[in-house]
């Protein structure tokens, strides 16, 4: 909402806007980050972030507290469910005694799952609200105010959980099978040879495959959950401009925007499970040792 | 949409959430659940334990029954027994009294008869005397005559 009655476009770009803080030459600035580079924090991804998460741990502990054996509470019974879930999924895949898995895998899956779940707020509420506030409470120019209310539909929240992983497996895989061991797996497979000379050159192409291998886990993690969420998001934001357009659009937008949200229902338990099981698998292959 | 600053924070959160639920929530949750398994599967044994109790106290209790049926009737049949054996001597006493009875009543009868035909003989033999005095109308020696008349009596 640049403008008081924003053209579709800019709409749209509004609405992928985040509310950005960065360092500029004139110090930290709100907003005028075009090309603040590294330097800036997507706010409302750090807010959101936070607050879902510390939402899941506060929710989880207070059961942990008062957990009972005998007649557990509805509540109680739900977060039973989940560690259910969580624990079996665990176990059938990770085969070793590690007792950060369960407790990540916990974690992962149940925070990504809020963060997706903000996708199904209808889109204009949050960001309506926030620019209310900022016009009513600091002065702002109507329109100034931008607000992007699912974290995940941020490259730098899936990136930071799919390079935590990255970094717990490479420290898993050091620690099981000593350095030389993964250096030897990133440099002995898939191409080896009885042959010293010949296995020295099949070293190079080893290693680049391996790497490549390697490094497409976290990017691989990170940029799948940010496409389906972030596509999600572009979606509903544009049955939503589709709902401006006449009194037609406005009941075949409303139809759309239910089918979709429906729809994704399904994706966002989805894909919260996926980054989750494939962290167990990184994880558990990181703990076998050839 | 570019890598910065907030790529970090998401890290520390992460880092902070997992630690925290390692810490503080997985533990205590599980050990809930799985204390309440153990729970389940000792109150499902101790079901299995009193199912077969009670299989063993109902064969107990047959048994008790089938033992307290066959002494009733070994009772039942010694009562039938001693009844019989009562009534047969209530009628061995019965037959006995009434023998006496009729025995007694026997003896005075005869008593009785013999009585009548000793008074009848006696009279029998006044009335032949006086009846003989008055056809022969003539005083006879009485002690002359009496062997004969005692023959007389003897004779009837």
């Amino acid at each position: 909402m640049a403008s008081e009655n924003p053209t579709s476009v800019e709409y749209i770009k509004h609405h992928l806007q985040n509310w950005k803080v960065c360092k500029t030459d004139e110090g930290w600035v709100w907003n005028q980050c075009q090309d603040a580079g590294f330097w800036s924090i997507n706010v409302d991804s750090v807010i959101f972030s936070f607050l879902l998460g510390a939402m899941f741990c506060f929710a989880f502990w207070r059961v942990a507290k008062s957990a009972k054996v005998e007649n557990p509470g509805c509540w109680q019974s739900f977060v039973e469910m989940t560690f259910e879930f969580v624990d079996k999924s665990v176990k059938d895949t990770f085969h070793g005694k590690n007792p950060l898995i369960a407790p990540l895998a916990l974690t992962i899956f149940v925070w990504i799952v809020l963060m997706n779940f903000m996708d199904l707020i209808p889109v204009d509420l949050l960001p309506w609200a926030a620019d209310k506030i900022n016009v009513l409470a600091f002065g702002a120019e109507p329109g100034h105010t931008y607000l992007k209310v699912v974290p995940t539909t941020d490259v730098n929240v899936t990136f930071g959980l799919s390079l935590g992983v990255f970094f717990l497996l490479l420290f898993y895989s050091i620690k099981v099978k000593g350095v030389g061991g993964f250096v030897g797996e990133l440099t002995l497979h898939p191409f080896s040879s009885s042959n010293k000379l010949v296995q020295i050159i099949l070293i190079p192409v080893n290693l680049l495959m391996e790497l490549v291998g390697l490094l497409a886990k976290p990017i691989s993690l990170g940029l799948r959950l940010f496409g389906n969420l972030y596509a999600g998001e572009l979606l509903f934001i544009l049955i939503a401009v589709l709902t401006s357009a006449g009194i037609g659009g406005f009941i075949g937008g409303g139809i759309a925007y239910m089918i979709w949200a429906i729809f994704h229902l399904l994706v966002i338990p989805l894909q919260a499970f996926i980054f989750m099981m494939l962290t167990i698998v990184y994880l558990s292959m990181a703990h076998e040792d050839h | 949409m570019s890598i910065d600053l907030t790529l970090a924070f998401t890290m520390i959160f992460f880092i902070g959430f997992v630690w925290f639920c390692m810490k503080f929530v997985w533990p205590p949750i599980m050990a809930t659940i799985e204390e309440r398994q153990n729970k389940i599967a000792e109150g499902l044994a101790a079901s299995e334990r009193s199912a077969k109790d009670l299989e063993e106290a109902q064969e107990k209790a047959a048994d008790m029954v089938r033992d307290a049926k066959t002494q009733s009737a070994e009772i039942v049949d010694s009562a039938k027994k001693r009844h019989a054996e009562i009534v047969d001597s209530a009628k061995d006493d019965a037959r006995a009294e009434a023998d006496k009875i009729k025995n007694g009543a026997m003896a005075e009868i005869d008593q009785e008869v013999n009585r009548a035909r000793e008074q009848l003989r006696s009279k029998v033999a006044t009335l032949a005397v006086a009846g003989a005095e008055k056809v022969i109308e003539r005083n006879i020696d009485e002690s002359a005559n009496n062997d004969l008349f005692d023959k007389l009596v003897k004779e009837l």
